[in-house]
Order: structure tokens, then C-alpha cells, then sequence
């Protein structure tokens, strides 16, 4: 098993200026208006930004690739499966029917459900880039200090801060668990029964937890000692200051979440954007 | 949020961190081609037993969002809180056991009960919670939901029940009871 982490990279790009806090906010903003329309022509448009800003911040197809596999690999699986499932959902959506061919019985390919299965791909690809931008362009430090200024409270910040530290951590543990098992014959692949592979992997688990609980003991220990949880707010080491950039891209993403609801509710009139009538 | 101990803080921290690396790394197949074993769900079970339904709602709601983040670049949010939810309601059955287990006591009634609020809350978080948000939110066609939604709800009800009760019943054993010491007479 290898475990790869993310690779967050100290730039100096505009992206990575930005505070995490404002990157955080234009992620929801921009994500929410992709989940609340299906117009493609938005959709296309949100897309190139987001494509374009991940230009700007400099990710390399390297720190992607991986992510990009599994990525496509869940479209196309979610795309037959939506075909196999739903073949008539366009033309139910759109109203008209335009056959293309068929498939023989009642397996027909319609104008209506390729457009649909499309601006579906579409809706699912622009919100990739604009998570890549702000898992690969944000400290890690930084998140949890972000995630605190749109309101969240500081101790689930705290929790989610002690996660991004201890994930190297435990996955190494595992890692050891699981080869110290092994080498003592616990058969882990498909060879064995399903139940049988349940059992044994609580062998890996079990130790996991009790060397995680120790810590757990340990480290809340050594918060409470140093007075921790006493006050009802923190300040964060990690904190950027706002500035104006951060001001404009947050009325930008602002601006275009505000436009697809127009768009959606005062033109379209519905989620889907028609080109059949 | 204020009766919130530094110690279920930093438990909700590292069982996230485990929730994901077991979610992100092992995989194990299932007897459904092309779906997994979710080994993680029987740890966010076990979370939620002995800390409470906002720490185990935290270890699998953070631990699937960074997950997906990780992975697809981005969180599919209806899963994710489902992946959540499902906590949650063990946790808020389950405060009994919770207690039972810190006293090293996780017997016959306690595996049943664990196992019964298993079953409820997978059922409510792949059965209402994840296919409603699917189509409310992404406007997924109802029959894919419905159905993935049951595998789902199957195979993690297994995973929790059994890694979950595995581990309650190895942490119980390291606990020991009232009136566990007796008087030599």
C-alpha cells in the first residue's frame, strides 16, 4: 500500500496570496451555483474559469494525475450507469423526442438524453478544478483558521486541524499494523470469505484503535494543561488578513452564484435550460 | 458546541484521521461487483458508541469530505452528510452502551441493541437522507439513487455491526467495572 498524500506547494501566484479564508468562500459560492443549475451554457462558463484559475495557481498535471483518473473513471461509470438506469430521463425532462438510433427494444438514443447526460458530465467536471485549487493552494495550517472565519465553531476547527496533522500519522501506523499481520499469514485479498476478510481485518483495526486511544489520552492531556478550551474564541497563528483581492474575488463568485439563480429563475424558469421548444 | 471536552475533541481529530485513511486505502471487495467494504463505517460506529453522536457525526463528516477531496477534487456533499448522519443516530442510540462499554461491559443485550441501532441509522442515512439530498441538490434520476442507496444501506449496516461490535468488544475488555475488586477474605 502506498500512501500518497497531498502535495500542497508554497507559490507565489495570485491564488495562493488569497487568504484561506476568502478560497474557502469562493469554493461554496461557486460549487453551490454549479449544484443549483443545469444549464450548460453556466455551466461551460464556470468551467473555464475554473480551468483558467488552475492555470494561474500553477498546478502541474503531476500533482493531478491521480486525481484525474479516478475522476474519469467515476464519470464514465456514472454515465452508463444513468444510461442503463434512466434512458428516457431526457425526453421526460425536455418534453420532445428526437431519436438518434436504437438500440433494438425499447433501448433508444434520444437528442434529449444526450444532451442531459452531458451538461450532467459537464455539471460534474467544473467542480473538480475549483476543489483542486483550494485542497492544492491552501496551507494546511491556514484551512482550519478559514474554516473558523466563516463561523464554524474553533473546536471542531481544532478537530479538523489535529485530522490534517495525525492523517500522515495513522496511515503510517496502519501501514506497519497491516505488514506485521501479514507477515503473520492474515490473508487479506479476495481469496478469503467475505466474513473471514471482516474478521481479519479488525486484527489490523483493533490495534490501530488502542494505540489511538493512547494518544488520544496523551495529546488531550497536553491540551488541557496548557489551558485549552478555557476562552470562547481563539486567535490562529495561521490567519491571513483580508485585502482587496480577496474582497473582489469574493463579490465575483458572489456575482455569478446571484446570475445563475437569475438565470435559473427569471429566464429558464426551471433547473434545466431547454433548447428542444 | 461549549460542552464539548478537549478529549472528545481531540478523539473526533484522530478518528477522522482514521475514518480516513481506511475510507481512502482499504478497499475491501464485496460480493456486489465493483463496490467496496467501507471498513471505516464500523469505525465512525464505534466513535459514535463511546463518544457521543457529535463526535462520531464529526469522524465521518470530515473523514468523507477530505476523503472526497482528496480524491475527486471535490465533496459530493449528499454522501457526505449521509456518511455523517449515520453517526449521529448511532450515537444517539447508543449512550447506553457507551456507558456499559466504559464500565468493560459490552454483553449479549448491549451487541444487540448496538445492532439494532446499526441497521435503523444506515437505514436512515442511505435510505432517506442520501437518495433525498441526491435528488433535491444534484437532481440525480430517483431509481440509480434508490438503488445505490440499498447496497449502501446492506453493506455498511455488515461493516458497522461487525468492525463496529468487533472493536467495542476489544475496548470494553480493556476497561474494568465497578466492584471489579473483591476483598480477600
Amino acid at each position: 500500500m502506498k500512501i500518497r498524500t497531498f502535495s500542497y506547494s508554497q507559490l507565489d501566484t495570485f491564488v495562493h496570496r488569497l487568504s484561506g479564508l476568502s478560497k474557502l468562500v469562493c469554493f461554496l459560492l461557486l460549487t453551490s451555483a454549479i449544484m443549483l443549475t443545469y444549464d450548460i451554457r453556466i455551466i461551460l462558463g464556470i468551467m473555464i474559469l475554473s480551468f483558467a484559475m488552475m492555470r494561474v495557481a500553477k498546478i502541474r498535471y503531476s500533482q493531478i494525475r491521480l486525481m484525474l483518473i479516478y475522476v474519469m473513471a467515476f464519470l464514465v461509470v456514472n454515465f452508463f450507469l444513468t444510461y442503463v438506469f434512466e434512458p428516457e430521463y431526457g425526453v421526460q425532462i425536455y418534453g420532445t423526442k428526437h431519436v438518434l438510433f436504437s438500440f433494438g427494444g425499447s433501448y433508444t438514443v434520444t437528442q434529449e438524453q444526450l444532451f442531459y447526460q452531458f451538461t450532467k458530465l459537464f455539471k460534474y467536471l467544473s467542480v473538480i478544478p475549483l476543489g483542486i485549487i483550494f485542497v492544492l493552494t491552501t496551507n494546511p495550517s491556514e484551512f482550519a483558521s478559514s474554516l473558523n472565519g466563516v463561523g464554524v465553531s474553533y473546536k471542531i476547527c481544532t478537530a479538523l486541524s489535529l485530522t490534517l496533522r495525525y492523517f500522515p500519522d495513522v496511515a503510517d501506523d496502519y501501514n506497519t499494523i497491516a505488514l506485521a499481520q501479514q507477515a503473520r499469514g492474515v490473508e487479506m485479498s479476495s481469496k478469503a470469505k467475505m466474513t473471514e476478510r471482516l474478521k481479519r481485518s479488525a486484527s489490523i483495526l483493533i490495534p490501530l484503535i488502542m494505540t489511538t486511544m493512547d494518544r488520544i489520552e496523551l495529546i488531550s492531556n497536553a491540551m488541557d494543561l496548557r489551558g485549552y478550551g478555557k476562552h470562547r474564541k481563539r486567535t490562529w497563528y495561521a490567519r491571513k488578513p483580508l485585502k482587496k483581492a480577496d474582497y473582489i474575488s469574493m463579490a465575483v463568485s458572489l456575482a455569478v452564484l446571484v446570475f445563475t439563480l437569475y438565470v435559473r429563475l427569471c429566464i429558464n424558469h426551471s433547473i434545466y435550460y431547454n433548447p428542444f421548444i | 458546541m461549549k460542552g464539548f471536552s478537549t478529549k472528545a475533541i481531540v478523539a473526533t481529530g484522530l478518528g477522522a484521521a482514521i475514518f480516513l485513511v481506511l475510507f481512502m486505502y482499504v478497499k475491501v471487495p464485496s460480493p456486489v461487483p465493483e463496490t467496496n467494504l467501507q471498513l471505516a463505517y464500523g469505525v465512525s460506529a464505534f466513535f459514535a458508541a463511546v463518544f457521543g453522536p457529535m463526535p462520531g457525526f464529526l469522524v465521518a463528516f470530515v473523514g468523507h469530505a477530505l476523503s472526497d477531496f482528496l480524491t475527486y477534487g471535490s465533496p459530493w456533499w449528499s454522501w457526505v452528510f449521509a456518511s455523517g448522519v449515520s453517526a449521529l443516530v448511532i450515537g444517539f442510540g447508543a449512550t447506553k452502551i457507551g456507558t456499559a462499554v466504559e464500565q468493560g461491559r459490552f454483553e449479549k443485550s448491549e451487541i444487540i441493541s448496538f445492532a439494532i441501532y446499526c441497521v435503523i441509522a444506515n437505514a436512515i442515512a442511505w435510505l432517506v437522507v442520501a437518495p433525498v439530498l441526491d435528488i433535491v441538490l444534484y437532481s440525480e434520476p430517483v431509481k440509480t439513487v434508490v438503488l445505490q442507496g440499498i447496497v449502501a444501506w446492506i453493506l455498511d449496516s455488515i461493516v458497522s455491526i461487525v468492525i463496529g461490535g468487533i472493536l467495542l468488544k476489544a475496548y470494553a475488555s480493556t476497561k474494568t467495572g465497578e466492584g471489579s475488586l473483591k476483598k480477600n477474605g
